[in-house]
């Protein structure tokens, strides 16, 4: 008799509709974005190994990173890096005791998120 | 007892006695990023796309090394650390281990060749 009303019974919100908070949106976010940053690093490592081995070989590298697709790379892996900046200066300061209450939580969530693109815009126009 | 605090009577009752290294490592990692990550991208993104002399020529000057140099070791020592709690979240058992010894060994594989090749650019 357990399961007479199978098929009939309100679910749980499933997770393809279930709307993520924003603390956990930006929870997320951090653990995504330090991991991809691996992508620009080693980039930048084979970069730098072709400039010190010679002309040839860093013209093939510096084609790659400076090419539409290596652009992409390394301007979504500056978004990521002043993301995971950020997020990390919000850790620091829950890691003191503070900020942990909902609302100052979301504020900084909004500020990571904000202030990301922000720092992304000035370092794409400045270098 | 009764003059014993909380403090001491909790000292030393921990089962391992340790286990608070790899959240120190990230913490003081973290902050040493935080002073080298606005220097690097700073120092190192107008190198892209400049000719190779010139690139040879910015990377043997001291300060621009010396950055980077401390970005790449310290910041792949961050990944190694913060790529293996996203490892031990999501695997278990012998894929676990493998994923966190190739983790180990790509972190100080790449920090070896950016120093590697930053010391020749230098030299």
């Amino acid at each position: 008799m357990a399961d007479v009303n199978r098929g009939n019974r309100p679910l749980s919100p499933h997770l393809q509709i279930y709307r993520m908070p924003l603390t956990a949106i930006t929870s997320i976010l951090t653990r995504i974005t330090g991991n991809a940053l691996i992508v620009g690093a080693l980039l930048i490592v084979w970069w730098l190994l072709a400039a010190s081995s010679s002309p040839e070989y860093f013209a093939i590298a510096d084609g790659v990173i400076t090419s539409w697709f290596g652009d992409l790379v390394m301007t979504l892996s500056v978004l990521a890096l002043w993301y995971h900046t950020l997020a990390g200066v919000r850790h620091l300061i829950w890691d003191t005791g503070r900020g942990l209450d909902l609302p100052t939580a979301e504020k900084l969530g909004w500020a990571c998120l904000i202030g990301s693109v922000v720092l992304t815009v000035l370092t794409v126009a400045i270098v | 007892m009764a003059f014993v605090t909380d403090r001491k009577r909790a000292t030393g009752l921990g089962s391992a006695k340790t286990g608070t290294e790899h959240f120190w490592s990230m913490t003081v990692s973290s902050v040493g990023l935080l002073i080298l990550v606005p220097l690097f991208v700073f120092t190192f993104g107008p190198m892209l796309g400049e000719p190779h002399e010139a690139v040879v020529a910015h990377f043997a000057r001291p300060f621009p090394a010396i950055v980077a140099a401390l970005t790449l070791v310290v910041g792949f020592m961050h990944f190694k650390n913060g790529a293996q709690v996203l490892i031990e979240d999501y695997t278990g058992g012998l894929t676990r281990k493998v994923l966190i010894i190739g983790t180990i060994c790509l972190s100080y594989a790449a920090a070896a060749t950016g120093l590697f090749a930053l010391a020749r650019i230098a030299l």
